[in-house]
């Protein structure tokens, strides 16, 4: 019997590709998600297609808080909206015991929609409305304050309902060893957030009981969570000594990286990634550290990325294979960046549906956008794949389906798969219709 | 193609696919269809006759055009400096 056929394929061999680890990793095809095979699931939601796996959103969940469960007796897991707001996802992460982390009026009207009392909601961003500040504090969010003017803001709209708020502010810390984000918050370093603390204590309008800061996303150091727990500790007890205040919950944020890799990084995520126990630690000894033996207050974790970022595939499908000017194959995709935005910070795992067969040559995927940036992942060893067939691309679970955009092609299927096999529609894919309804032509214009 | 064919008698091929290029120093890897290529422009075919080879010595599944599939090959070639 012949051989089967596989497309001609030559590729040079180059120093360096192998290194102490190994070449290339044996590649496993993912032929099922959840128990359901791929086939099917394209096959009653159509490709591209984001799946999302209820188990592993309420494991990863979960784990969490085990983990803070060993070091502290009064915590809060807050979902960060912005990570994931779709409904589906919320509800599962609020089913799990998580509070609500909001930062705009939009997600805070999505929250307290979708019924979570405002006592189990942290509103951060640097953007509240007067609007906004009216439903907070009416319904008892707890509203964590970003800069003096915000905070004259929340005086005047507390002054006019005749309340006086519970609010947080938000602190930015110096030197820690990471990326420094300073536009949250009011610097500690430099003597902005003992200002603010002055004047929001002279005015008497709000009552300071929360200290929150939010030291960078993607963190893989987790000592310096313990840099952040000691220093916010230490500010809320000398805030204590000075002043008399009485700080009764610091909120350390997010920022646990996912088990993605990273454009810049060298291991892959999978081997980089810290556990969630060595966060928590970390983060545990540090305030250990700044309280020295005073009562421990609520300690409150808004991580977004490091609970939905894994839960999550999107499976794409082949439409053609072309060669490159370089000699590179390149792939199209239907998926592109458009609905994978990720893809301009992480090397996506890229992964076959099918048993990989014939050689693996240099390969990059592109998605089907008529744009120069529309590059899934670039510089891949892969084997031959024909049009029609599938890939899977790992870790989307965060960020994607929020910061996506209508661009050049619509937005696909977003399906949850539960823990029993059960594949439901979590956001629709829209049509052209859907744009149609948001848009008008003038009279002048009209036929 | 006798220049190419001449280029690419310097090689050497093993029947596994391993192909070294005693003028760069560089190698390579090709699998079977690429080997069966190889075979064939070292011999002097042309693309067709070679497209034919290929038709007959592996198990074809309809839709493959077999003749973009060499000229791509040859292409490759081409950038790797083994043809002209």
């Amino acid at each position: 019997m012949s051989p089967r056929y596989e497309r001609p394929v030559i590729v040079r061999h180059a120093l360096g590709g192998a290194d102490k680890f190994g070449a290339a990793n044996a590649v496993r095809p993912v032929r099922d998600f959840e128990g359901v095979s791929i086939a099917e699931l394209v096959a009653a939601h159509g490709s591209p297609l984001f799946l999302f796996s209820e188990r592993l959103l309420r494991q990863r969940v979960r784990e969490l808080r085990s983990q803070l469960s060993r070091r502290f007796d009064d915590f809060v897991v807050a979902w960060s909206y912005k990570t994931n707001y779709l409904g589906a996802i919320c509800e599962v992460m609020h089913q799990e015991g998580s509070w609500a982390e909001v930062v705009s009026g939009m997600e805070l009207d999505k929250a307290l929609g979708a019924g979570v009392p405002g006592a189990r909601i942290l509103f951060n961003g640097p953007a509240k409305s007067a609007a906004d500040l009216e439903v907070a504090f009416r319904t008892g969010v707890h509203v964590h304050l970003d800069h003096l003017d915000e905070l004259e803001l929340a005086e005047r709209v507390a002054e006019r309902l005749g309340l006086r708020p519970q609010v947080g502010l938000r602190v930015h810390i110096g030197d820690l060893p990471v990326q420094q984000w300073d536009r949250f918050g009011f610097t500690l370093d430099n003597g902005s957030a003992d200002q603010a603390v002055r004047r929001l204590l002279r005015r008497g309008v709000l009552e300071l009981t929360a200290l929150h800061c939010h030291i960078g996303t993607f963190v893989l150091d987790p000592a310096a969570y313990r840099h952040e727990a000691r220093a916010l500790a230490r500010f809320g007890r000398r805030l204590e000594r000075e002043h008399g205040v009485r700080i009764d919950s610091l909120d350390l944020g997010g920022g646990f990286a996912s088990h993605n890799t990273l454009h810049q990084q060298y291991l892959p995520g999978e081997e980089l990634t810290p556990s969630l126990g060595q966060y928590v630690e970390q983060l545990a000894d540090g305030l250990d550290e700044g309280l020295e033996g005073a009562p421990p207050p609520r300690i409150v974790l808004e991580t977004g990325r490091a609970m939905v970022d894994d839960a999550a595939i999107l499976v794409a499908t082949v439409l053609a294979n072309k060669r490159l000017a370089d000699g590179r194959r390149g792939v199209v995709l239907d998926a592109g960046v458009n609905i994978l935005p990720t893809a301009w910070w992480y090397r996506h795992d890229v992964l076959p549906v099918e048993e990989p067969r014939g050689l693996a040559e240099p390969t990059v995927f592109f998605g089907p956008l008529c744009m120069n940036i529309d590059v899934v992942r670039e510089a891949l060893m892969f084997a031959p794949l024909e049009a029609g067939e599938r890939v899977v691309i790992g870790h989307v679970g965060a960020y994607n389906v929020t910061q996506w955009m209508q661009f050049i092609t619509l937005r696909p299927n977003v399906v949850l798969v539960s823990e029993r096999g059960e594949h439901a529609v979590i956001r629709r894919a829209e049509t052209v219709a859907t744009l149609l309804q948001q848009e008008e032509v003038p009279p002048w214009l009209r036929r | 193609m006798s220049s190419d064919s001449s280029r690419l008698r310097q090689l050497a091929v093993s029947e596994s696919g391993f192909v070294f290029d005693p003028l760069t120093g560089h190698t390579f890897t090709v699998n079977a269809a690429g080997l069966a290529v190889l075979s064939g422009l070292k011999a002097g075919l042309d693309v067709d006759a070679i497209a034919a080879s290929l038709g007959a010595s592996f198990e074809v599944e309809g839709g493959e055009d077999l003749r973009r599939d060499v000229d791509d090959f040859v292409l490759r070639l081409r950038e790797h400096g083994l043809v002209k």
